[in-house]
């Protein structure tokens, strides 16, 4: 049917094409980790310091990537220049603030709590605490309700009577969904 | 009473729509920027014609200046420097911070579109950039006699953003008695 297919499932050619591909892929994967491996320290224990402030900052130039991801240029800089800065000794605290002064607090994946930000930070407990208002106002209204209601009372011994027969009778026939269902289980088991 | 708490939730869609629609204009690729009324940055970089001539603030002090990041692989610079050379030719002082540039194709792109900069600081690793804030090219800088940041432009400068963001303020700052 296909004779290009065929000629790529025999002979020693696509093999070759496969081998080649093989170490092809080969080679490119210690370039791609490379990224990552490229960074070397002193002292080892700035690793995972390293990675944390990449995680929290924010490249520039990008809306919505952090360092660690970020192959853009600029990004590139900023690595070297955390890593310049770690090298150095400075705090995580030291090295947000020397970035914050130079690109605003754009680049802070976590932002401070300040004059612009303390309702974004306020805001889930602000809105968990007014969902409980809410939810309070409308308990106590409906509990309200039923006090202030003399006409609303619990059933009577024949009024529970009624329903229980009401109720009886409806399970007989096949418009109750439980039994319903219950019915069509029982014979195949 | 009871009626009016019912508009509450046209209200709240009225008051976010409002400030949605407020941000529709906003280009959320500019960042607020964290210089402005700081001085500039000190540096000392080689200068781009003359490498073995190092330039710093002190060669503009004193001086109402724009500076300007511009680089060669900066496809949008290509339009601004036909501007800039404009603005240069009516006596606007410019320094050019070539970033992260080659410099031989720097000079090049000097001798063929003409220079409007009084000197160019070349700064190939973007140590200067990074002290600004910069994060792309071009972007100017406004810098008062007093070496004070007054305003910064992300992006293309021409005579629309001029006469909008620098004009009225560029003049207050080169002839502050004039009326």
């Amino acid at each position: 049917m296909h004779p290009e297919s065929n000629r790529l499932n025999r002979g020693p050619v696509p093999r070759n094409w496969l081998k080649k591909l093989a170490l092809l892929l080969l080679l490119s994967s210690p370039v791609m980790a490379a990224v990552e491996e490229i960074v070397s320290f002193s002292d080892e224990s700035l690793r995972p310091r390293y990675q944390q402030l990449l995680e929290e900052l924010r490249c520039p130039k990008c809306q919505n990537q952090n360092l660690a991801d970020s192959n853009s240029p600029i990004s590139d800089d900023l690595r070297r220049e955390i890593h310049r800065l770690l090298e150095e000794g400075a705090t995580n605290q030291q090295i947000k603030e020397y970035l914050k002064s130079r690109y605003s607090e754009f680049i802070l994946y976590r932002p401070e709590v300040n004059s612009a930000t303390w309702f974004l930070w306020s805001a889930p407990v602000g809105l968990l605490v007014l969902g409980l208002l809410i939810l309070f106002y409308f308990s106590r209204r409906g509990r309200q309700r039923l006090a202030a209601n003399p006409g609303v009372k619990a059933p009577s011994g024949e009024e529970q009577q009624r329903l229980a027969a009401l109720l009886g009778n409806q399970s007989g026939t096949n418009e109750h969904p439980a039994n319903n269902s219950s019915e069509i289980k029982e014979p195949k088991q | 009473m009871n009626r009016l708490t019912l508009f509450i939730p046209l209200i709240l869609c009225v008051a976010l729509g409002a400030f949605l629609y407020s941000s529709l204009g906003k280009d959320p690729q500019e960042l607020p920027s964290a210089l402005i009324g700081e001085p500039f940055p000190a540096f000392s970089l080689p200068e781009l014609s003359d490498p073995q001539r190092q330039v710093g603030t002190a060669d503009f002090e004193g001086q109402v200046v724009l500076v300007n990041v511009w680089a060669t692989w900066c496809f949008a610079c290509r339009i601004e420097h036909v501007w800039l050379n404009d603005l240069a030719a009516k006596g606007v002082k410019i320094i050019g911070l070539n970033y992260k540039d080659d410099r031989d194709m720097a000079l090049e792109w000097l001798k063929t579109r003409g220079n409007p900069y009084q000197f160019s600081i070349f700064d190939s690793r973007g140590t200067l950039g990074i002290d600004l804030g910069v994060y792309g090219a071009p972007e100017t800088y406004l810098v008062d006699a007093n070496g004070i940041i007054r305003h910064r432009r992300v992006g293309v400068v021409d005579d629309r953003v001029w006469d909008n963001e620098f004009r009225d303020l560029y003049q207050q700052l080169v002839a502050p008695d004039a009326p």
